[in-house]
């Protein structure tokens, strides 16, 4: 017998950076990161030079001058004076402004026809799937051009609502116009007004803060708070003496009453929509972009959000909800406190996703005149100043940071449902 | 003795189902009658529908299919089927189809477009169903740069350099992994075709050209458009999203602490912001990035971009199959002695592939769907063309025929995808 004489050697040959697993993970990584800096290092070094042969110097500075464009929906005080910087941060209030706007109808529709099409109604079940596969199929962008298109052909003009007897009018009492140009709705005003307080002065980033809502959101969080004290003290009752107190009118008053006394004590009145001139004039305005996108992208992440929901209520098994049948819950209690629980842990991770989808497609914007952040700093400023890798750079910050704070937000929500495991 | 006053000796015929439980009615009574709800509901849906149908199928049918403009549509309806009758003017369909399939490709050419695009479906033939002869591999292989010298025609050379590549690579590793073994032989088979490319590829093309010129009428990207702009770009991406995909998820579950942080700050960076801000960055700076002096084409661009974002959506795929993957998989292979390419070809790639079937095809419907924001950095796509369509004089304040029709194509391709991962799953399915 011969014993094994291939002992290590101890000392250390450039072979071994290959063939040795101890230090062959090492060399590759390093391999790997000289080849990405070597890559960043020539694309650095080819702009640098890009940038020199045509004469511009990187650098910020041009977001100061004044944009010189207008805004067409906005929600701050803005007119072409103002900065580049203004107008991108009007840019990214409106894409929050649709990308809010389109979560909340995208949810409740997608849970609304994701439910639907599990009903044991035939007719409506194949109906869902005939919207969730229709939309899901065609391209959002192609829908937000159609909504858009739709709105611009079929609705009446500002001068259709004039003349005797006109050629078309305003609808529920007199309150909402649906024009070619965007849609006016009644606006809440106050006559007892708290007014508003200015931040950050003359700068960039000014905007007011209306006391009247926030009076409304202290009334609001404060009732929905005690409603929360009231149902945990029912729960803590239920768990001691095993009855439960009625307590959903007390609920119900402790939020509406707070509110109902805010508006009372500032006298709210609702400002509605007039034809003045060749337009309407008061109300809220919301231009048919707006609403185009706003409805598009909401139908068709609805699609999304209906499987999702769908899948999410078919992955609780069978036997749940025999479980809870057999403890005697009744039918619509299994739903809401078997079934609904387990299920939204199934649901939310792809939530979420479709939430970051709906808010990245709201850059889709540009194609109907949105004014969203797109449409400014990626669009006009960039054309205007010839800032293109700057403008771009911010953008995609800008994106990266919104992306990155909604997953943040809802991956801590999914954390406070999900399983509590070992 | 009990007294039993009767016994029934034989059994009893069956007797038929009450007509209640059987049939139509029970049918209807079960799916759609179940309740005051559900009838509720099965009433509004059925109006519902009739009144779809009421207003839509009319407009279908009585239409227009030879016009040259809208008003002329509209007045030839209105002479065929009665003052007030309304239709739709299929005949912008039938003028301007061949627009939006082909853009503004010439026309003459047609055939190369028509011959590039039975050459993919034969190819993507034997990748999708296991039927047929293996054989076909290999024109599956030849076909992207026979695809590309069709569509943009110009010097044979120029594809053909670029698989010598190819052939060089598997040359390469072949001389050097004898010797040298397998690492080295790797290296080589990525430097020696990545040198050729970039240093003597073009060259040696425009050499063989002046020597033994073969060449087709070229034609230049910007009149590429319509269907087969969106079909081009999106099939490119999907066959090179794929492989970078799983190359980043690998990279991402890898034990390398550099190689991991890369691919991870990548795929974030990627999914973080939306595709039209990818375009125009193809659109407006690629060429900055680049060495003073390169232009290249706005499609292969556009191809770049689409690619690098739709990969890193694949790589987050591929990831959630292999996190589905029990761990004893994982330490199967280990046992078996199998390294890790090995494991991942032969155990781990496989399975986590086929779990994430249904979401690698969702991924790709959803890269040939954002083919159309190309219409946003003024490539023709069909979204693009039906603005230029409705921006003419003769059309403009046509909507559903058009968009109709986009939507129609669109809708084919990716209904047909989606159904295809259903059949492969069922294929595949191996549990019980």
């Amino acid at each position: 017998m011969t014993a094994i004489s291939d002992t290590p050697k101890a000392g250390f040959r450039l072979s071994m950076l290959i063939y040795d697993t101890r230090y062959r993970s090492m060399t590759i990584q390093i391999i790997a990161l000289i080849g990405v800096l070597t890559a960043f290092g020539w694309i650095i070094n080819n702009t640098a030079q890009n940038l020199d042969d045509l004469g511009m110097k990187l650098g910020f500075s041009f977001l100061q001058e004044p944009s010189s464009y207008d805004i067409n929906q906005r929600l701050l005080d803005y007119d072409s004076r103002d900065s580049h910087l203004r107008a991108s941060f009007l840019g990214v209030l409106n894409t929050l402004v649709v990308a809010v706007l389109g979560c909340i109808t995208a949810t409740i529709v997608g849970v609304f026809v994701g439910v639907l099409r599990l009903s044991n109604n035939w007719i409506v079940a194949k109906l869902m799937a005939f919207y969730v596969e229709g939309f899901r199929n065609v391209p959002v962008l192609l829908w937000i051009v159609l909504s858009m298109t739709i709105f611009i052909e079929t609705l009446p003009q500002p001068r259709d609502f004039r003349g005797d007897p006109p050629a078309a009018s305003m609808v529920l009492n007199d309150s909402v116009a649906f024009t070619n140009r965007g849609f006016y709705i009644p606006e809440p005003l106050f006559s007892n007004s708290l007014g508003n307080v200015h931040l950050f002065g003359e700068s960039s980033l000014r905007f007011d803060i209306s006391l009247d809502l926030m009076a409304f959101l202290v009334a609001l969080i404060g009732g929905i708070l005690a409603a929360r004290f009231v149902k945990r003290r029912a729960d803590h009752i239920q768990e001691t003496t095993g009855v439960r107190p009625v307590t959903w009118w007390q609920r119900l008053l402790l939020i509406v009453v707070p509110v109902a006394i805010v508006f009372y004590a500032l006298g709210l009145y609702l400002g509605y929509p007039a034809l003045k001139g060749f337009n309407f004039q008061g109300g809220i305005y919301a231009r048919n972009s707006l609403i185009a996108l706003w409805l598009a992208l909401s139908l068709y992440t609805a699609a999304f959000i209906a499987e999702t929901v769908r899948g999410g209520i078919l992955a609780i098994s069978q036997g749940q909800t025999e479980a809870a049948a057999a403890l005697g819950i009744r039918p619509n209690r299994i739903m809401s406190l078997v079934v609904l629980p387990q299920a939204l842990r199934v649901i939310i991770p792809p939530l979420i996703s479709q939430y970051l989808n709906l808010t990245k497609n709201s850059s889709l914007a540009i194609a109907v005149g949105y004014m969203d952040i797109t449409g400014t700093l990626g669009g006009i400023t960039l054309n205007q100043t010839g800032r293109a890798l700057e403008s771009l750079m911010l953008l995609m910050l800008i994106y990266l940071i919104i992306s990155l704070s909604i997953s943040t937000v809802m991956n801590w929500y999914n954390n406070s449902v999900s399983l509590k495991e070992r | 003795m009990t007294d039993i006053g009767y016994v029934r000796t034989e059994m009893l015929p069956e007797q038929d189902a009450p007509s209640s439980a059987v049939g139509v009615v029970h049918w209807i009574r079960v799916n759609l009658f179940s309740g005051w709800f559900n009838s509720i509901l099965t009433i509004l849906a059925i109006y519902f529908v009739a009144s779809l149908l009421y207003g839509v199928l009319p407009w279908v049918f009585k239409s227009s299919w030879t016009a040259h403009s809208l008003n002329e549509c509209r007045e030839s309806i209105v002479a065929q089927y009665g003052e007030g009758a309304t239709g739709a003017c299929w005949a912008v369909i039938r003028e301007r189809y061949l627009q939006l399939l082909y853009g503004f490709y010439p026309s003459e050419l047609y055939w190369r477009v028509n011959l590039a695009f039975v050459g993919l479906l034969v190819a993507i033939a034997p990748v999708l169903f296991a039927g047929i002869p293996r054989k076909v591999l290999w024109f599956s292989a030849a076909s992207p740069f026979a695809i590309f010298w069709l569509l943009w025609g110009g010097t044979i050379w120029l594809p053909l350099s670029v698989v010598a590549g190819f052939v060089l690579g598997y040359v390469a590793y072949v001389l050097v992994s004898k010797p040298a073994g397998s690492l080295a032989g790797t290296i080589a088979a990525f430097l020696v075709p990545v040198l050729w490319w970039l240093l003597l590829a073009a060259p040696v093309a425009s050499g063989l050209q002046s020597i033994i010129p073969l060449a087709s009428e070229s034609v230049e990207s910007a009149r590429f458009g319509g269907f087969m702009l969106s079909v081009t770009i999106g099939v490119t991406g999907i066959a090179l999203s794929l492989p970078i995909g799983i190359v980043l998820a690998l990279g991402r579950q890898s034990d390398l602490w550099i190689v991991k942080t890369i691919c991870v700050g990548f795929i974030e960076f990627i999914r973080g912001v939306p595709l039209i801000t990818l375009l125009f960055v193809a659109s407006t700076l690629l060429n900055i990035f680049l060495p003073p002096g390169t232009t290249f084409d706005i499609i292969l661009r556009v191809m770049i971009m689409v690619t690098l974002f739709s990969s890193a959506y694949m790589a987050e795929v591929v990831r959630g199959g292999l996190a589905a993957l029990p761990r004893g998989q994982y330490e199967a292979a280990d046992s078996l002695g199998l390294d890790y390419w090995k494991a991942q070809r032969l155990i781990i790639m496989p399975q986590a592939l086929k779990i994430s079937i249904p979401a690698i095809v969702g991924n790709f419907i959803g890269l040939f769907k954002d083919t159309t924001l190309v219409s946003i950095i003024g490539l023709l796509d069909p979204i693009g063309l039906s603005t230029s369509i409705r921006a003419n004089q003769e059309w403009n304040g046509i909507i559903w025929e058009l968009y109709g029709f986009i939507a129609l194509m669109f809708f084919i391709v990716c209904f047909s995808m989606g159904r295809y991962a259903m059949y492969l799953e069922r294929k595949l399915k191996t549990g019980h």
